[in-house]
């Protein structure tokens, strides 16, 4: 116990309400404890402060204070099992407050100087009924348990008489009629009386006219006052406030509600030249009007610093490298640049076009920084090649570097799709012409590469056509004079037009996509086995795009809103996307595998986290117009985004290895330089694939690369 | 197994709120009576939150009130008295039919009468709220006082309006309240500091107004109607505050002459003409100045040392403008508007007079050799005099928003005053302050001296500035020429054949500050399109709305340029001639 009280006295000021209960509690079974509690009745004497301190304080205060007493009153427990009451009513007892009704004094007044406000008496368990019900009885209600609960010993005449003499609260000292207490009234209490008693306001307010707020008068909106009048008002304003002509014939007209001032600006010599105001009667009627016929509304007025807004950006050095300026135009082609291709080796880019006769070389390199741009992009002095394919029905090959076109391969109508083959040891282009795909060797570059890739080409033996289906594509081998050419191979798809062509990251599948085909829109085409199945029997829908993942089997289709991922393994529907946009036009995955990005016709980019959710993980309006092409970078965070408005944005995207952070996505530079044409301006980007550089094709028939 | 059904719009706000037409119907009132009970109780329509919902599906346009307010509205004893006016009237229509006229004087008698006593202790349960309503009810007053007397509108109403703004203006006059004051071209604006409040009104020009046709005057008198009532009221309040006897009393017997008017109206047009002192209780004389610290000292913000300087310098400014005119006599030509500057200036604690075959009120004349300023709005002074200031009436508006007495020199008459400027606008960053006010700042600060070293600084530059031009035509002169030159030699190699050739290139120049700003001008773009769109509906919103103001301002500057460089050339001109 003296442990308890010496604890008491150390944490005296944060629980002095409690420890007093406590006190209270076990109050009967020991006069130690009484004797410990006079030293700190003292004490207490100056605790008045914090009682009223502690009443006011918040129920957080009182949580913690509850819990300290509970484990002390556990140690209490054993000492005095039968205490007036358990502690769960302790602690129902701090939980409401009544300061009305106080314990009984076993010890006299000590008592109610501990007491607190904050607790409930509970031994008043009679309920509602009238208190001389129990009169004849020495108990009063019951508890819990349904043991009687003693009334406090009754005073006689003398006891009273005593108490008269004796005590100096007798005065104040009341009787509780409900549980036949003793109630010492406190110096609120007193204050609160002698004010009923001089019949002021009991709450002790110091307006005795405070008029009643009524509900009524809380809700009023008061109309808001009229604007004050600026310099323009002026009889006598500077004279830039006075209209000039333009001003005066906007003013004129436009209509009444639509002026910016209802008055124009008038200037007067001297104050006894101003004539009256025309509409002066007019504008207080209408206010009038305003303030009995204008339905009111509370507005939430926002003080916003728009800078606020704009989310925190990385530092611009962190988000470094990404391609800030053009480096280079490549513009050789006549008509349309539809697609371009830079080679997995990172030295060439594959390019088409119609007419047959060979560029003058010159035309390739009339740009004014060529020699300059060269020189800062190249590190690597074997050279360096790009590619691209166009509306001219050609498909060339670039120099990356110099800039120089150094094959024009002509082809058989409109390229839709050029693309490298991602193996570097094949040195192959795909082309999509119409409704075929035509496998070029561009043979550029290493002499061996391309002559391994031919005779990887001729090597092919015929296997026996074990099954009886008939093959939705014919392949077929070129002729001589296409051999020269450097066409290769020949896939002929059914009628259709093929929109969509995409290489397995292995250089060996590829699969094609044709316009409007209803069973056989996707077509899944085998290079070492010159196979070609149609994976799915019945179509989803419009396909757009397809993508395979670069490590999994897994093959992305994507429909007009849609993105369904199939495990080509397990032939099933893997998962399914929800684009929320109309409708997609690009679609491109994340080196990585987990992440996808598309691109829309409604200008939006959406940013998919395969492993959070089937819906987008943000969508990025930046765009003013469709997008045409999305575009990943292999090593570096990047992706870019190209679009009708002629402007190709490169954002920065990182991916962390770590599940739990999110990618990082933040916009770093918009690139600008293909014209419009016919509405078209960027059709295609793609990503050097070893350098932050992004090349693009527009309708203006030229290449750019941007460094 | 499942209750009562639950019907629609039969709870929630769909029953908060009720259309006109049903409070109408609820309320059993015409339209016109429940448009007055609406103003004399201050109930206005509500927007609801949820407007189909309310409108229980329906999406058509119409007014909601809340129905407690309605309910509220249908406790007013109000209501009888207008059920009452109604039988009224159709008994005396009869009555008068019939020709009846001892009926008709009868019940002209018992015309029905209602007060608006009551309302006005529900509506303003403290002084300030009926402050807080006064800016509209005095405009309102103000204009009723002006009106001239037609069959439009009641007379008496007229008259009470009148009297009440009278009344008001002498306690303005007698609290020293006017802080500002400002000439627009469509009245006079006031604004006054009562009891803590702002309180500004506007008074138009008198001038003669006709009565707009587009005009509901019903609607204006009943606004009238309640405003006078609390006008009336307030100026009781402020009067008994105030240590004034109310109705205002002069504090010397008027002689008049009992033949030509009755001394009530003798008196009342003295009170109109604002120059006599009223009477006071005598409870308090004097007391009414109080020292600004100690008024600092009350303030509620004890706590913060800032705020206790700044309204000690603000209390300091007030008493200040309080006794701005003090010891001025001031003498109002004929042609000045003389209520208006005469109340103005009894603000400030000076005297005005004009000449007494203008208007009775006045205390001396033209000659009297106390005066120090004579107001005058005429290019030309006859008969000048040197012991007195003659000035224009723009000049006790200046100083009395500048709070201290402006040198006279830009006002004398026949000279064209500086710009009048509004003292309401406080500028924002960014805003287009215009060179008067950047001048009249620097003028509050006491920083006179150093202007004027400016001012000479400024004649100085200018005088650079035309040498500077005179230059820089010469330049242009040279550049023509250049210009020629190179356009003959750019058409002379045209006739000849072009060589191959190599020109000397030159050194690109790169502007970084510009670069620099190019680049964050972009950083700022990308940062744009990283707002969420929960954010950027807002963020497009604060800014087209600066852009706006942007402007504006750029507007302002350059039409400032223009009239500088077109003053300059005209001044050039001049010289020259």
């Amino acid at each position: 116990m003296d442990k308890v009280t010496t604890k008491g006295k150390g944490k005296r000021k944060a629980k002095s309400l409690n420890e007093d209960e406590k006190e209270i509690d076990t109050g009967p079974s020991l006069l130690t404890h009484i004797n410990t509690s006079d030293a700190e009745s003292e004490a207490s004497g100056d605790s008045e402060e914090e009682k009223s301190d502690s009443e006011e304080s918040s129920s957080e205060e009182e949580g913690d204070t509850e819990e300290d007493d509970s484990d002390e009153t556990d140690s209490d427990d054993d000492d005095d099992g039968d205490a007036g009451y358990d502690s769960d009513n302790v602690e129902k007892a701090q939980s409401s407050a009544d300061p009305d009704t106080r314990l009984p004094s076993e010890n006299g007044k000590d008592e109610y100087e501990y007491d607190s406000s904050d607790e409930e008496d509970v031994r008043n368990t009679i309920g509602n009924i009238p208190v001389n019900w129990y009169d004849e009885y020495d108990h009063i209600g019951y508890d819990v348990e349904g043991n009687k609960l003693i009334k406090p010993k009754q005073a006689d005449a003398l006891d009273e008489f005593l108490a008269k003499v004796d005590d100096p609260n007798y005065w104040r000292t009341v009787k509780n009629k409900s549980t036949g207490q003793k109630v010492l009234l406190s110096e609120e209490d007193l204050k609160q009386i002698q004010r009923i008693q001089s019949s002021t306001h009991p709450g002790g307010s110091d307006d005795l006219y405070a008029p009643e707020i009524t509900k009524r008068y809380r809700m009023h909106i008061p109309a808001p006052k009229e604007p004050l009048p600026g310099h323009a008002e002026s009889y006598n304003p500077p004279e830039e406030y006075l209209f000039d002509e333009e001003e005066e014939a906007k003013w004129d007209g436009q209509e009444p509600e639509e002026r910016r001032m209802d008055f124009k600006p008038e200037k007067f010599g001297s104050y006894r030249s101003v004539p009256k105001y025309e509409k002066f009667i007019n504008d207080r009627f209408h206010r009038l009007l305003d303030l009995y016929m204008a339905s009111r509304q509370r507005k939430m007025k926002m003080n916003v610093n728009p800078e606020d807004l704009i989310p925190k950006r990385p530092e611009k050095k962190d988000l470094q490298p990404y391609p800030t300026r053009e480096g280079m135009i490549y513009k050789d082609h006549k008509d349309m640049v539809r697609t371009i291709s830079p080679d997995p080796s990172g030295q060439w880019l594959a390019s088409e076009k119609k007419d047959l006769q060979p560029y003058p070389t010159r035309e390739g390199m009339i740009y004014k920084d060529h020699k300059d741009m060269v020189r800062t992009i190249s590190p690597d002095p074997s050279g360096q090649w790009l590619a691209s394919g166009s509306d001219d029905a050609t498909v060339k090959v670039w120099e990356i570097a110099t800039g120089r076109c150094m094959k024009t391969i002509p082809m058989a109508g409109k390229v839709t799709c050029v693309v490298w083959n991602p193996n570097p040891a094949i040195n192959l282009i795909a082309a999509s012409v119409g409704s075929d795909v035509v496998l070029i060797n561009p043979n550029v570059g290493d002499k061996l590469l391309s002559s391994n890739t031919d005779s990887m080409l001729d090597g092919y033996t015929e296997a026996a056509n074990t099954s009886d289906q008939k093959s939705p594509v014919t392949w077929s081998t070129a002729n001589t004079e296409e051999h020269t050419r450097g066409v290769r191979l020949k896939i002929e798809h059914q009628q259709q037009e093929i929109v969509n062509f995409t290489w397995h990251a292995k250089g060996d599948y590829f699969a094609t996509v044709q316009k409007g085909s209803k069973g056989q829109a996707v077509l899944i085409h085998q290079l070492s086995r010159r196979q070609t199945q149609a994976p799915f029997s019945k179509p989803k829908g419009l396909v757009q795009r397809v993508i395979f993942h670069p490590v999994h089997p897994y093959f992305f289709v994507a429909t007009q809103q849609h993105i369904r991922i199939y495990n080509l393994v397990k032939q099933e529907l893997h998962k399914k996307l929800q684009a929320n946009c109309k409708y997609i036009s690009s679609i491109d995955i994340h080196p990585g595998g987990d992440n996808l990005i598309i691109g829309s016709y409604d200008s939006r980019l959406c940013w998919f986290d395969l492993d959070l959710s089937t819906k987008p993980y943000q969508t990025l309006k930046y765009h003013k117009k469709a997008l045409r092409q999305v575009a990943y970078h292999k090593h570096y965070p990047l992706f870019a985004s190209a679009s009708d408005d002629g402007s190709i944005i490169v954002s920065h995207g990182k991916v962390f290895t770590d599940q739990l952070l999110n990618p990082l996505i933040v916009t770093v530079k918009i690139l600008r330089g293909h014209k419009t044409a016919n509405h078209l301006s960027v059709l295609d980007c793609k990503f050097h694939p070893t350098q932050p550089w992004v090349f693009s094709s527009g309708a203006d028939g030229t290449i750019r690369l941007f460094v | 197994m499942g209750g009562t059904k639950k019907k629609k719009f039969e709870r929630g706000s769909a029953t908060a709120f009720v259309s006109r037409n049903k409070a109408l119907k609820k309320l059993q009132l015409s339209l016109g009576d429940f448009r007055a009970l609406c103003i004399f109780k201050g109930i206005y329509p509500v927007e609801p939150l949820h407007k189909k919902k309310v409108n229980k599906g329906s999406t058509a346009v119409k007014t909601f009130y809340n129905l407690k307010d309605i309910q509220f509205l249908a406790h007013d004893n109000l209501i009888t008295k207008f059920r009452e006016k109604k039988h009224y009237l159709r008994r005396l229509k009869k009555a008068v039919a019939k020709k009846n006229t001892y009926a008709e004087s009868i019940i002209r008698d018992n015309k029905p009468v209602y007060s608006l006593k009551h309302v006005m202790k529900e509506r303003y349960p403290t002084f300030t709220d009926a402050l807080r309503d006064l800016d509209d009810c005095l405009n309102l007053c103000f204009v009723f006082a002006t009106f001239p007397h037609s069959q439009r509108i009641k007379v008496d109403l007229v008259q009470l309006c009148r009297r009440r703004t009278v009344e008001f203006q002498h306690y303005v006059i007698a609290a020293k309240a006017l802080r500002k004051v400002f000439v627009s071209i469509k009245g006079i604006y006031y604004q006054a500091d009562i009891k803590g409040e702002t309180i500004t009104w506007v008074v138009s020009h008198k001038r003669g107004y006709e009565h707009p046709q587009d005009v509901d005057y019903k609607i204006m008198e009943t606004f009238a109607e309640y405003n006078s009532v609390l006008l009336g009221h307030i100026n009781i309040k402020l009067y008994s505050d105030s240590h004034l006897v109310y109705p205002p009393q002069l504090n010397e017997y008027v002689s008049h002459d009992p033949a030509k008017c009755l001394e009530g109206d003798i008196v009342d047009e003295h009170l109109a003409s604002l120059a006599p002192h009223i009477r006071t209780t005598g409870e308090h004389p004097d007391e009414v100045e109080d020292d600004p610290e100690v008024d600092a000292m009350n303030a509620v913000n004890v706590d913060d040392p800032e705020y206790i300087e700044r309204s000690k310098v603000e209390a300091a400014a007030v008493h200040r403008l309080q006794n701005l005119f003090k010891g001025c006599k001031f003498f109002l030509n004929r042609e000045v508007p003389r209520e208006e500057l005469t109340f103005v200036i009894r603000c400030c604690g000076g005297e005005a007079s004009w000449d007494r075959s203008l208007g009775v009120g006045a205390t001396y004349s033209d000659s009297d050799d106390s005066i120090t300023h004579h107001i005058i709005d005429r290019p030309t002074v006859s008969n000048q005099r040197l012991d007195r200031t003659y000035i224009q009436p723009q000049w006790v508006f200046d100083s009395i928003n500048a709070r201290m007495l402006l040198p006279p020199q830009e006002y004398f008459p026949g000279i064209p005053c500086p710009p009048h400027l509004s003292p309401f606008v406080e500028e924002k960053e960014g805003e287009y302050v215009p060179e008067e006010k950047v001048k009249f700042l620097k003028r509050m600060k006491g920083e006179m001296e150093e202007e004027e070293e400016e001012s000479d600084g400024e004649d100085d530059e200018e005088a650079e500035e035309s040498e500077d031009e005179d230059n820089e035509e010469a330049v242009q002169q040279v550049g023509q020429k250049r210009k020629r030159n190179t356009s003959e030699a750019a058409e002379e190699p045209e006739k000849k054949t072009v060589k191959m050739a190599v020109s000397e290139g030159s050194i690109e120049k790169v502007d970084k500050q510009k670069a620099l700003a190019r680049q964050q001008a972009e950083e700022r773009r990308l940062g744009e399109m990283m707002i969420p769109k929960k954010h950027k509906r807002l963020y497009h919103k604060i800014m087209t709305s600066r852009k706006k103001s942007s402007q504006e301002t750029m507007k302002l500057k350059e039409k400032k340029e223009k009239l500088k460089a077109a003053q300059k050339k005209s001044k050039k001109k001049k010289e020259k001639v």
